[in-house]
């Protein structure tokens, strides 16, 4: 295999030569973090697990353990710089920890399995391991202890607070042991969201098209365009509302489910819309109805698809909301199309 | 900013005569549920749970039971097609 840029050197201690990886980003690592962002490649963008150096570790260096998705390692190593260290990466199928650990990969079996295949007991004299806190889910400390000799700490949520939770003597504040969910942290999130619904919206677009086909029939190609763009308007202001604006101002609107608060900015959008096209409404009623029964559930389905990002929903939570939403956003959206075919198109 | 989510859902359950008070539920959780009274951990904030099970899986004396998954729509959505529990798919 080609030696990734981002190692760096070696270090051999009692017989092995442990690849020694920088601590800085080249711009394939910016690149690459950029596109996992946007979900593009997500799955396949993993660190070839193992032990790993970080500076110049000894055998009474501390030892950090990591899952192998490689934007999470990166995140890691970028803060390291000046430590001496050792990572153990895991084998995650290139998946960050948290959802690593809910699935089991980042779990007690590969740790204990991964500190027998590298023979981390010949490298370290100590026997601390210090795992990310969002690992817990998966990894049962006591059992790791019994079947590795290995002690777990569980270190900081957050990678940038490592090196002062080293310096505390593993000590880890109740500010770096709480999850955030701040504006950033869900602004971050939003473009995967946005990316998930681009194959829907593609064929959203394709049907409206069709329509516009249908209703104008073959007028020269740029009005047929410009034509579908307009009618593409209301609904992409409600996959913005339920994929975009719901997930960043979600403390700030009111209600708790995720379903509510999406339908609720879809309404408004839908009203703000018409406000903005439809002033003669009493004759256009049947383009109202159209949209305030089809633009809000779509807001809605796509808040509640956000709940798997947030940081702060429960399984319990989000089954029970489901139970609720989901039907009344089928049944919506149903009467929503069935308007549509009633007025043979003419009320979209 | 603490967000809240929907009330009276959480599986949280600590039985307190099993708990030996070593404080590793304390150390896992991120919502800082659980607070440690006179030897004996407690639950401070219940309804803060979002049942991702690192207290129960790190309990030594499964003294804690949650039941634990992503609270997630998507995965939901796929566990019920295939009739099975939530799942992420690949
Ligand atoms: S981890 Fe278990 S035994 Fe330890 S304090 Fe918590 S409940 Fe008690
Ligand atoms: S399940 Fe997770 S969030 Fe709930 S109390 Fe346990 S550690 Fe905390």
């Amino acid at each position: 295999m080609r030696t990734p840029p981002w190692i760096v050197g070696e270090v051999a201690i009692s017989g092995l030569r442990v690849p020694q990886v920088s601590t800085r980003w080249n711009q394939a690592d910016i690149l690459g973090s950029f596109k996992a962002r946007w979900g593009w490649g997500r799955m396949r963008y993993a660190v070839e697990p193992g032990l790993y150096a970080v500076g110049r570790p000894t055998a009474a260096s501390p030892v950090l353990v990591s899952a192998n998705y490689k934007v999470s390692f990166d995140r890691l190593r970028k803060t390291l710089s000046g430590l001496d260290l050792w990572i153990l990466v895991l084998d995650t199928k290139g998946i960050n920890v948290w959802c690593a650990a809910g699935k089991g990969t980042f779990g007690t079996e590969e740790l204990v399995g991964r500190i027998a295949q590298v023979g981390l007991a010949d490298v370290v004299s100590g026997r601390i391991l210090i795992l990310p806190q969002l690992g817990a889910p998966g990894v049962a400390a006591h059992e790791v202890l019994e079947r590795s000799g290995f002690r777990v700490v569980y270190g900081p949520v957050r990678a940038a607070d490592i090196p002062e939770f080293l310096r505390a003597g593993q000590k880890a504040t109740p500010a770096m042991r709480a999850v955030r969910f701040g504006l950033w942290d869900r602004l971050i999130l939003t473009p995967v969201e946005l990316a998930g619904v681009l194959k829907p919206a593609l064929i959203l677009l394709g049907i409206l098209f069709g329509l516009t086909l249908v209703r104008e029939g073959f007028v020269p190609f740029p009005i047929l365009l410009g034509a579908t763009a307009v009618k593409a308007i209301p609904f992409l202001g409600a996959i913005l509302a339920g994929a975009f604006f719901t997930p960043l101002l979600l403390p700030f609107i009111p209600g708790r489910a995720f379903a509510w608060k999406g339908w609720l900015l879809g309404l408004a959008w839908t009203l703000l819309y018409l406000q903005g096209t439809n002033p003669l409404w009493p004759e256009g009623w049947k383009t109202a109805l159209l949209y305030l029964l089809l633009l809000p559930p779509i807001a809605s389905f796509l808040a509640m698809n956000f709940t798997g990002a947030s940081t702060f929903t429960s399984l319990s939570g989000v089954v029970k909301e489901m139970k609720i939403a989901l039907p009344l956003q089928i049944i919506s959206a149903g009467l929503g199309i069935l308007v549509l075919i009633l007025t043979l198109g003419a009320a979209l | 900013m603490r967000q809240s989510y929907l009330k009276n859902v959480v599986t949280l359950n600590l039985n307190s005569d099993k708990c030996i008070g070593c404080g590793r539920c304390l150390e896992v959780c991120p919502h800082d549920v659980f607070v440690l009274e006179s030897g004996k951990a407690e639950l401070r904030d219940r309804e803060a749970c979002m049942e991702c099970g690192a207290c129960a899986r790190n309990c030594s004396e499964e003294a804690v039971t949650v039941r634990a998954g992503v609270g997630c729509a998507y995965a939901i959505a796929i566990g019920m097609l295939r009739g099975t529990e939530p799942h992420c798919g690949e």
